[in-house]
Formats: C-alpha cells, sequence, structure tokens
C-alpha cells in the first residue's frame, strides 16, 4: 500500500509540477497514463520518481501518444478505476476525439492541462489556446492562479468529478506557474485520503467492465431514434454538474480553510469597471484594480475559476451593476467576432434588462507577459470607450501586439 | 450467471461444441445482431471468446463487428464490451487491464479476468497500429485479434494496407491505366513478431481446431499476445454467402494465408504444410473482387512470387527454430506444447545459456 509520507501538514515551496504530482501521490491514483510534452513532462517525471521508490500504488501506463493516453484513461475508469492524464497543447488536440467520449460516458476522469500556446507557430509557452478547444468537450474545466491553487483544485477535482460523473479539467498555466516556485500548504497523506474516500472499481462508476457478472456495453451506436437523448441526458447532467462543484469547494473550504469559490470578485460592490480574466494574470489585474482606485476610480476584477459549466447566473450577479466591463481572453479565437471568455460573458449578460458595456483583448499570448502596465493599458482603453473619448471599430483588439 | 439457452448459429459450432472441453454458456455473441448473411466475424468472435469463458472483457475498434453489435437499446454482447474509437481499442483495453493490475495487487478483485480486442484490419492494420504497437511493447495481458477482411468494409469497402495487389476496391478500381491496388499487402503478422510479443499467430476460422486451440495458447501465455484471422467478405469479396468457409479454406491451401505461430520472435512454428498447394488461381477465382487478375500475367506473378517467397521464408525460419529448439535439448512440438509458466521455467533459462552466456 502507498506509503503514508506528510503526516502533518507543512508549507514548501514548490514549482506547480511538484504540486500536481505531490497531488496525484497523495490521491493515489489506480492508473495514470501519460505522454511527454513540454510543459507537463516534468510533472510526470516527479510522478514517476514517486512510483519507482515505492509511493504509491499507481500502474503508470507510458503509452505511445497523447491519443493513447486517453484511450487508456478512458479504458480504466470504464474498469472502475480511478485514472488520471496530464497533457497541453498539441497533446490535447491530439486526444481530442477521446474527450467527448468520455463526457458522454459520464467517466469521473480527471486531467491537468499545463496550458500552452497552439501551433503555429510552434510555441512551448503558456496560453489559454488549448483549454479553450475543450470548452464544448463537455468536460468540468476549473482554472488556477498559482501552484497551491493547482494542488488544492486537483484534490477538489477527484470528489468533483466522481460526485457530477464528469471528467474534470484542471487548468495550470506553462511556466508561470508549472516551472515557478511559490509557497504550497499541503494538507495530510490522510486528510486527501479521507477526503477523496477509497478507491473502489465497484462503485467509482455505476457500470465497471469489470464487473463480469454483470456485463455492460461501452460504445454503443445511437441512432437518429435515441441520439438526442442521450445528448439531453448529458446536457441535464453538465448543467447540474456546478452544484456538486460548489458542494465539493465548500467541503474542501472546511477542510483546508481556503475560501474557494466558482468565481472569484475583487473589489466589484462599489465598481464601475472591471476585468474579467482567468488564470495567473488575476493577480496582476487586481493589483492594476488597487492602483485605479487610489486615482479614485472605481475598479474591480472578476476571475473566473470554474469555466465549464460556465457559471451564468453568478457572474450576471457580479457584473450587472457595471458600467463598463473588459473580458481579457488569453487565446484567439480567429473566428471574426471574439474570443470564447468573451462570448461567454456576453451571452451570460444579455438576459439582463440593462447591462454593462463589453469590450473584449487579447493578450498574453505564446507567453508573453502580462504587466500590471497591460492592465491599466486595458482599463484606460475601456473607460475611455466608455465615456466616448475613444472609438472602436471591433468589440476585439489585441493588448499587447507591436504593430 | 444462471445457465441460460445455448445458442448454435452456424454449422461450424457445433463442430466446435465437440472438439471443446467446456461448452457453459451462452455464445457471447447473442443472436440478433447485424452482420450479413455468410460474413465469418461471428463465428471467429464466439470462437475465440468461448475458449475465454464468462470473466473476459472484450473490446473492439470501429468496424463491422462494432456498428453491428451494439446499436442503441440493443446489444448483441453478453460479455463486458467497450468501443471508444476507430483506432484506440489496442490503448482502451490496456487501461483497463492496468485498471485490473492496480486493484489486483491491493487484493481488491479476486477473479482472474482475461481482457481481449477484436479490431478489423483497417483499426490494425492501418489507423490502430499505432495503439497496437504501443501496448504490444508495454507488453499488456491481453489477447488482439484482428479479423482481416483485407479492406475498409464497413464503409462500403475501400482499400486498406492489408489488401492484396491487383484487388479492387471503390479507391483502387479497375481502369484502363491502373488495374485494382498497385502494392502489395503488409505483413503484419511477420511486424508483430518482430515486436517479440510472447505469442502471435496466424490463424483461419475454417481450420477451427488450429484456430482455437491458437486461442486456448493465448490464454494461457501472459503478455501481449496478436493472433491474425483472414476472414471473408460476401459484400466486398462478393463471394457467395454459402462460401465464405469454402474461399477461406482454399486461402491456407493455395498457402495464400499460412497459418503458424511464433513465441517471442524465437520459435517459429508453421501449422498446416498441404502436401500439393492448391493453385492460387483457384482462391483468386471465387472471389470477383480480384478475379480479372487471373487475365493478367504481370500482375498474377507478382502475387505469385509474394506467396511463395513468404512460405519459402517461413519454412526457412521454421528450420532455424527447429534447430534452436534441439540445441536446446527439445523438439520444437515440445516448445509449443508445454505450458506458458513450462516455458519460463524449462526453455528459457536455456536459450540464456545457449546464446549470450556462450
Amino acid at each position: 500500500m502507498a506509503v503514508e509520507l506528510i503526516k502533518e501538514r507543512k508549507a514548501v515551496a514548490m514549482t506547480g509540477n511538484q504540486a500536481i504530482a505531490e497531488a496525484m501521490r497523495q490521491i493515489n491514483y489506480d492508473v495514470v497514463a501519460a505522454y511527454p510534452i513540454s510543459p507537463q513532462t516534468e510533472l510526470m517525471g516527479f510522478f514517476a520518481e514517486y512510483l519507482a521508490n515505492g509511493l504509491v500504488d499507481t500502474e503508470f501506463v507510458t503509452v505511445e501518444s497523447e491519443h493513447s493516453a486517453m484511450s487508456a484513461v478512458i479504458g480504466a475508469a470504464a474498469a472502475g478505476a480511478r485514472a488520471m492524464t496530464a497533457t497541453a497543447a498539441q497533446g490535447l488536440l491530439y486526444m481530442y476525439e477521446n474527450l467527448p467520449i468520455a463526457s458522454n460516458w459520464r467517466l469521473p476522469i480527471t486531467m491537468v492541462l499545463v496550458n500552452r500556446a497552439l501551433s503555429a507557430p510552434l510555441n512551448i509557452h503558456c496560453d489559454h489556446g488549448d483549454a479553450m478547444t475543450a470548452r464544448d468537450s463537455g468536460w468540468i474545466q476549473l482554472f488556477t492562479e498559482n501552484s497551491q491553487e493547482a494542488y488544492h483544485s486537483l484534490i477538489a477535482a477527484v470528489k468533483i468529478a466522481e460526485k457530477a460523473l464528469l471528467p474534470a479539467i484542471v487548468n495550470m498555466e506553462g511556466y508561470i506557474v508549472s516551472h515557478t516556485i511559490g509557497n504550497v500548504n499541503l494538507l495530510t497523506d490522510a486528510e486527501v485520503r479521507e477526503f477523496i474516500g477509497e478507491s473502489d472499481w465497484r462503485t467509482n462508476v455505476p457500470h465497471p467492465l469489470l464487473d463480469t457478472d454483470n456485463p455492460v456495453t461501452y460504445g454503443a451506436t445511437a441512432l437518429p431514434d435515441y441520439y438526442t437523448e442521450l445528448k439531453y441526458a448529458q446536457h441535464v447532467a453538465t448543467f447540474e454538474a456546478k452544484k456538486y462543484v460548489k458542494e465539493v469547494l465548500e467541503e474542501f473550504n472546511q477542510l483546508a480553510g481556503t475560501d474557494y469559490k466558482i468565481i472569484e470578485p475583487y473589489k466589484l460592490e462599489d465598481a464601475d469597471f472591471a476585468i474579467v480574466v482567468m488564470g495567473s494574470s488575476a493577480g496582476v489585474a487586481r493589483t492594476a484594480a488597487d492602483q485605479l482606485r487610489e486615482q479614485g476610480i472605481k475598479a474591480g476584477v472578476l476571475k473566473i475559476r470554474l469555466f465549464r459549466p460556465f457559471p451564468y447566473e453568478e457572474v450576471a450577479e457580479a457584473l450587472k451593476h457595471l458600467k463598463a466591463v473588459a473580458v481579457l481572453d488569453r487565446h484567439d479565437s480567429a473566428n471574426g467576432l471574439a474570443s470564447p471568455l468573451f462570448q461567454d460573458i456576453a451571452t451570460t449578460l444579455y438576459h439582463l434588462p440593462e447591462r454593462p458595456m463589453l469590450h473584449d483583448f487579447i493578450y498574453g499570448l505564446g507567453g508573453r507577459e502580462v504587466t500590471v502596465e497591460d492592465m491599466l493599458r486595458a482599463f484606460n482603453r475601456l473607460i475611455n470607450l466608455y465615456t466616448g473619448r475613444e472609438t472602436r471599430d471591433r468589440y476585439v483588439e489585441y493588448l499587447q501586439v507591436r504593430e | 450467471m444462471a445457465k441460460r439457452k445455448k445458442f448454435v448459429n452456424i454449422p461450424v459450432l457445433t463442430h466446435l461444441a465437440e472438439e471443446s472441453h467446456e461448452w457453459p454458456y451462452e455464445n457471447p455473441l447473442a443472436p440478433g445482431h447485424r452482420m450479413c448473411p455468410g460474413c465469418s466475424i461471428p463465428p471467429i468472435v464466439n470462437m475465440a471468446l468461448l475458449e475465454y469463458g464468462k470473466d473476459v472483457v472484450t473490446g473492439s475498434n470501429t468496424g463491422c463487428l462494432e456498428v453491428t453489435t451494439g446499436v442503441f437499446p440493443y446489444t448483441a454482447w453478453t460479455v463486458p464490451w467497450i468501443h471508444v474509437a476507430f483506432e484506440n481499442n489496442a490503448a482502451v483495453l490496456s487501461g483497463a487491464e492496468a485498471a485490473y493490475r492496480a486493484f489486483k495487487k491491493k487484493g481488491k478483485i479476486d477473479k482472474e479476468i482475461h481482457f481481449v480486442s477484436i479490431s478489423g484490419d483497417g483499426g490494425t492494420y492501418d489507423i490502430g497500429f499505432q495503439a497496437l504497437s504501443g501496448a504490444a511493447e508495454r507488453n499488456h495481458n491481453m489477447l488482439y485479434i484482428c479479423y482481416n477482411n483485407e479492406g475498409y468494409q464497413n464503409t462500403g469497402y475501400q482499400r486498406s494496407s492489408a489488401t492484396p495487389i491487383g484487388a479492387f476496391t471503390k479507391t483502387t478500381p479497375v481502369g484502363s491505366k491502373i488495374v485494382g491496388k498497385e502494392e502489395k499487402r503488409k505483413d503484419l503478422t511477420l511486424i508483430m513478431a518482430a515486436h517479440e510479443i510472447p505469442y502471435t499467430a496466424q490463424a483461419n476460422p475454417f481450420n477451427y481446431k488450429d484456430f482455437t486451440r491458437k486461442i486456448r495458447k493465448s490464454k494461457d501465455v501472459k503478455g501481449f499476445k496478436f493472433i491474425n484471422v483472414l476472414q471473408s467478405c460476401t459484400l466486398s469479396w462478393r463471394t457467395k454467402p454459402e462460401d465464405a468457409f469454402r474461399v477461406l479454406k482454399l486461402a491456407t491451401e493455395s498457402l495464400y494465408w499460412p497459418l503458424y505461430e511464433v513465441i517471442e520472435g524465437k520459435f517459429w512454428r508453421i501449422n498446416v504444410k498441404p502436401s500439393k498447394p492448391k493453385p492460387i488461381e483457384d482462391y483468386i477465382a471465387m472471389q470477383p473482387r480480384w478475379r480479372h487478375v487471373l487475365k493478367m500475367p504481370e500482375i498474377l506473378d507478382k502475387i505469385k512470387e509474394e506467396i511463395y517467397t513468404k512460405w519459402d521464408f517461413l519454412l526457412r525460419m521454421e528450420k532455424l527454430s527447429k534447430e534452436l529448439a534441439e540445441d536446446l535439448g527439445f523438439t520444437l512440438d515440445e516448445i509449443f506444447e508445454m505450458s506458458w509458466d513450462e516455458y519460463q521455467e524449462k526453455v528459457k533459462p536455456k536459450l540464456k545459456e545457449k546464446t549470450y552466456l556462450s
């Protein structure tokens, strides 16, 4: 059995990848399947060392591709295992075919996505382009700001996935979080294992393949007579998942003394202008908002933690009274309209009788550094658009481009 | 599980019932599936899985077997079965097998469960080759059966890398400039043997004794097993439904589809040696998809060259294997007939001694 290594809570300095590997050790997954891709490689390396030293019971399937990584965790989860993989960018796209299958089958798989820009041009640094491709895959998606949050989120995600019976992605930004040392308060092994509960193939999924006395068919064809009903079942499950995310985060807060919510408003109650953002840039945006408040401008920030299912009710409540909102998209959908987060926010606010003006900024592509000055520029442009001092011909603009 | 009514849906299975040591369960593939009349997939699946019993997890890539056996809300599978996509069943079952090992080592599951993937040549030779090669290299304890009908039959017969030279398919039509497929078929059995997996075999459901013996062998061998089974397609080969097994019989009798088996890439044994091989023309003549080549001596010559040089190669491999077996103090038959545990215990140490330690 897995060794109990951390018997008392402790604070350590860790990179995001180390923190995730630590969470994986404590969770003690039944099956992990992965294929190397930067910036995820290091994470699996740390985990493999735990394995090599007998600290976990996990079966580590070192597959020959990401497509097989997702296939193997689907096979493992359908068999009844608590299964996990991690990838980034091209790796996610290569395995993509299997993502909607995992979610329609309601398999509680967890995946760490170490966010990296999509090719071309090839780039190994952070943006959210990979996560955005999975936005319609039916997976729960959590975004995280730092190593601490990534560590906590993976532990919570195991329980969220198993309660909601949906697969879950924990996004951790490549290099910015994955390779940057930060303070991480570790829970004890016993606390983590008690929180997620013991893995049992009979109960992890409702119909395990390993139950040969009750044989089941996974992956039947459904033609026009049933396809709609089977998609509707998933549609309902996805809407209901938000409830489980809230429940589990609340349980987790009680355990760890944290205050995680599905969205994180910062000084929004009395704000006129706000930035909506996900991931590590939230901290930069908060600093910019504070600086503006010193100048008498009522600025705030909304950080989205739960990206899928999109918490539209909470977001509408948080933003409805604002004058103008800048949505920061760390990805360009190149669709001739605007990027995904903007579209989600716009859809969310459309139904309100009165709604803030919206503007979309594309920022931080391919690891481009995000500074307080960038955030101030976004705020200023937004305020100038709102007051009519400046005009626009599009809803979407690049924030940091050299023209 | 209560014994249910036993279904016998084709004549060859009545023979099997007499041959087999046990007939404890209903057919793994229940009647009511949607395969074509005269399709030889169902007997392959039933013969194979009957030998494995009920504690088995099976799966398939997308293909004929998949689309005809699980159409929601019905299923023809009486054993656990999983289909994810076209190319990944080897990876899917490797994950399921890893899950089983994880619970087994923690003492959370008692029974012995086997893993069997059954997929067509498109999902095996072509799009699924990477997942197959990966699972083989990682040596998961599973059997992979390829039912090889030499083309993409589920999508209406396009060429695959298993399609033989000269054959008509919808992507290699017979035209005035190009006649059918221009390239010879890929020899996947050789490729899998080169992976040095514990057990590789080529089989033919017509030779059901040989086929089911190979399946039993695979059940005993620990690690990755690959069996390539020729399967006639009444729809695309355009053979008559009632000729399914006649054409398969000729495939082996004409040396087009030799039956042989390989242990760890080291010991090669040919299972059927026709004393007087039938002319390949007889085999080709039964298949309207291919018989135009009978009037084309150049293509026919290439077909013959491929078949006879391959047969010669196999004879030579068997000869070398016999020599190796004798050097170790066994006959080749003894090596193939002993259990896997015995092989590990008796043959492996001697193999080590005779080769790299000497």
